[in-house]
């Protein structure tokens, strides 16, 4: 499998991202019913699955270069986006050797790891790498281990150590994230930086969610899908960036709502690290046009109905309440009611084309 | 490193350690093992000609060796005969199906001081700590207790951990709770070996005045199986054995039965059934304590019978 990279995309000020027909497929579409709501949503990581993307240990796609370059731009603007505490060392060298073994494996056109005693020499050719090194060492990395691998993986990534019957955020890498800041959280227990989430709490999630997360097996990955909505194609929705996109909320339109509006998903996937028993928690980002949505009929009949059902509190958190309405007008009338197939699969095997969906 | 399948590996040598002790090396049939964490056990599936067993065993090799795996196994009497097995008919060359490496005994990384304390066998886990703590310039101690006869044989296996190893034979030993005074603020303590010794370290640390996440012991902890029962399904009438080593989710699967399931951890709920006799040994994260006594759900994936049947609405 050979991936063809935009490598001219731009995820800010003049945007300019697109996905191709195959890229539309294989969208994470995170709505398996009719109605959303919080649960332990958690199954196991195994290869295979509803949709491609869960078809490798850290999915890989079209938009790459691109997200990897926006991922630097980021860090020279604000290096304190990626943050490892020092007890954390360990798990840094968990994650490269993760990262590195998993991509070499799944993708080898594209990655190669080479070993010789503690002496790797790591091959990325779609970003022109060519790196000899000695595992254990950072200062043979030009720069710490977590950093080094995660400037080239798509999506964030935070580190979780286990102490105390609890997970705490003792590191990530965090430049494409849903509106929340590692500045913020690094150091929290796992209640505290799950704090903010409204209604989830009540109904015992998070409590759940850690009891079994303390007992996560090495080698046995789980993942859950996650989701939110970004106006325009921006992978960096920071607290710390909020003046430069929270007004975007506002310039929602009826003409512009199905280029504009994005679904957003996340693909989280969740490691135990074997020397640190570390936990890598990987935060994959997707965006996926609404013009995009609508080309699938199942998926824009499904989210018009989660849209629709969606309860206030969430409407609230996520961000949604200044354009949802103009997104469900846009909606409503392409969905006739039929009954849906469960599950996220699309049904359906090739696209109308772009132009046609937007015919009324 | 998704691992789906067991590790298919095969005997590469075995050493006699002692009349009882034998150290066993396994080398896989493709490729490399997995990295293992320090204090990782792994389940060897052993198959005798009459009989399977699955037994937990520490690993002695440390994270970065990946050729080889290695364990020591004690030969026991009153065992349930995989030692026997291991130690009597085992041969080099033979196969194995070896289980991913598990790790319920880490490293704590925040402590400023390690202290291992083992008993007998339950010096195996410290095995694979030692190079690690040594790699990371970590401040530690080892102290082995076990009889007379054996302190040269454990010597020989802390040979490589220098000075920081001390061995205590049954006479002129330390006490655990002289180990354990005066330690600095953030040390941890870490036991393996006999239940008695792990229960004096635990107590002599809470004398100590130690906080509980602190203090270590090893278990394989293995909630998985349990006795075996059976289950009726009440729709079709049907009746499927579970088995010691075998969920009843996974049992259910095997005789081919549809039955929900999501996280396979006891997390989700997906696959909570009703229960329409028999009494439910709970081992989930979902119930309320309320549901747990009524008595009519169960979660397949971790839960097992008390008794010797269930009924399922199923």
């Amino acid at each position: 499998m050979n991936i063809q990279f935009r490598k001219d995309e731009r995820f800010r000020e003049s945007f300019s991202y697109v996905n191709s027909d195959a890229g539309v497929l294989r969208f994470p579409f995170p709505f398996g019913e009719d109605r959303y709501m919080y649960s332990v949503n958690i199954e196991p990581h195994t290869r295979g699955g509803p949709n491609p993307a869960f078809a490798h240990a850290f999915d890989i796609d079209e938009h790459y270069v691109a997200e990897c370059r926006e991922r630097a731009l980021v860090l020279a603007d604000d290096p304190g986006r990626c943050q490892v505490l020092p007890h954390m060392m360990p798990a840094q060298w968990d994650t490269l050797e993760l990262l590195m073994e998993s991509f070499a494996a799944d993708y080898p056109e594209h990655f190669s790891l080479e070993k010789n005693g503690d002496t790797w020499r790591w091959i990325n050719r779609p970003l022109g790498i060519e790196q000899t090194f000695v595992f254990g060492r950072p200062e043979t990395l030009p720069c710490p281990p977590f950093e080094y691998i995660t400037r080239q993986a798509q999506g964030d990534f935070t580190l979780q150590d286990q102490r105390d019957d609890n997970l705490f955020v003792d590191g990530g890498m965090v430049t494409t994230q849903a509106d929340w800041s590692l500045d913020f959280d690094i150091g929290m227990s796992f209640h505290e930086w799950h704090g903010p989430v409204p209604l989830a709490h009540d109904i015992g999630v998070f409590d759940r969610a850690l009891r079994f997360l303390l007992r996560l097996q090495y080698g046995h990955p789980v993942r859950r899908l996650n989701w939110t909505m970004t106006i325009n194609p921006r992978l960096d929705t920071s607290p710390e960036n909020y003046p430069d996109w929270g007004p975007d909320r506002t310039t929602v339109t009826p003409d512009n709502v199905s280029e504009k509006v994005h679904l957003r998903v996340e693909l989280q996937t969740l490691f135990r690290l074997p020397r640190s028993n570390a936990i890598l928690f990987g935060i994959r980002c997707y965006l996926l046009s609404l013009k995009d949505i609508e080309r699938v009929e199942k998926w824009r009949k499904r989210l018009n109905r989660v849209l629709t059902t969606l309860p206030p509190e969430l409407v609230e958190y996520k961000g949604l309440t200044r354009y949802r309405d103009t997104v469900l007008a846009h909606l409503a009338p392409r969905d006739d009611g039929a009954p849906l197939s469960s599950g996220i699969q699309p049904d359906q095997t090739t696209l109308p084309p772009s132009a046609l969906s937007n015919q009324r | 490193m998704i691992l789906d399948a067991p590790l298919t590996a095969r005997v590469a040598g075995i050493d006699p350690l002692s009349p009882t002790l034998k150290r066993v090396r396994f080398v896989p049939e493709r490729g490399r093992f997995p990295t293992a964490a320090p204090g990782a056990h792994i389940l060897v599936t052993l198959r005798g000609p009459e009989r399977i067993w699955k037994n937990a065993y520490s690993l002695v090799t440390p994270p970065e060796q990946r050729d080889s795996y290695a364990i020591i196994v004690r030969r026991v009497e009153a065992s349930r005969g995989g030692s026997h097995f291991l130690h009597d008919h085992l041969k080099p060359g033979d196969p194995v199906e070896i289980g991913p490496p598990t790790s319920l005994f880490p490293i704590a990384s925040l402590a400023r001081r390690h202290i291992l304390i083992g008993g007998g066998i339950g010096l195996t886990p410290f095995l694979s700590y030692l190079p690690v703590l040594r790699a990371r310039g970590a401040a530690f101690e080892l102290h082995q207790y076990c009889t007379d006869d054996e302190s040269e044989v454990f010597a020989g296996l802390l040979a490589e951990a220098g000075g920081m190893a001390m061995i205590h034979g049954r006479t002129n030993r330390r006490s655990v709770a002289g180990i354990l005074a005066d330690q600095p603020l953030g040390t941890h303590v870490y036991t393996c070996g006999p239940e008695r010794l792990m229960a004096a370290v635990e107590a002599a640390a809470f004398a100590a005045g130690w906080p509980s996440g602190a203090i270590h012991k090893e278990s394989f902890g293995s909630a998985e199986g349990g006795a075996p029962f059976t289950v009726t399904l009440a729709r079709s009438g049907r009746t499927v054995p579970v088995s010691e080593s075998q969920s009843l989710l996974e049992a259910l699967e095997t005789a081919g039965v549809e039955a929900p399931c999501l996280c396979r951890g006891g997390a989700c709920g997906v696959c909570l059934t009703r229960v329409i006799d028999g009494a439910i040994e709970h081992r989930d994260h979902v119930l309320t304590e309320e549901e747990r006594a009524g008595g009519r759900l169960i979660a397949t994936c971790v839960s097992r019978a008390r008794s010797d049947a269930l009924v399922l609405d199923l």
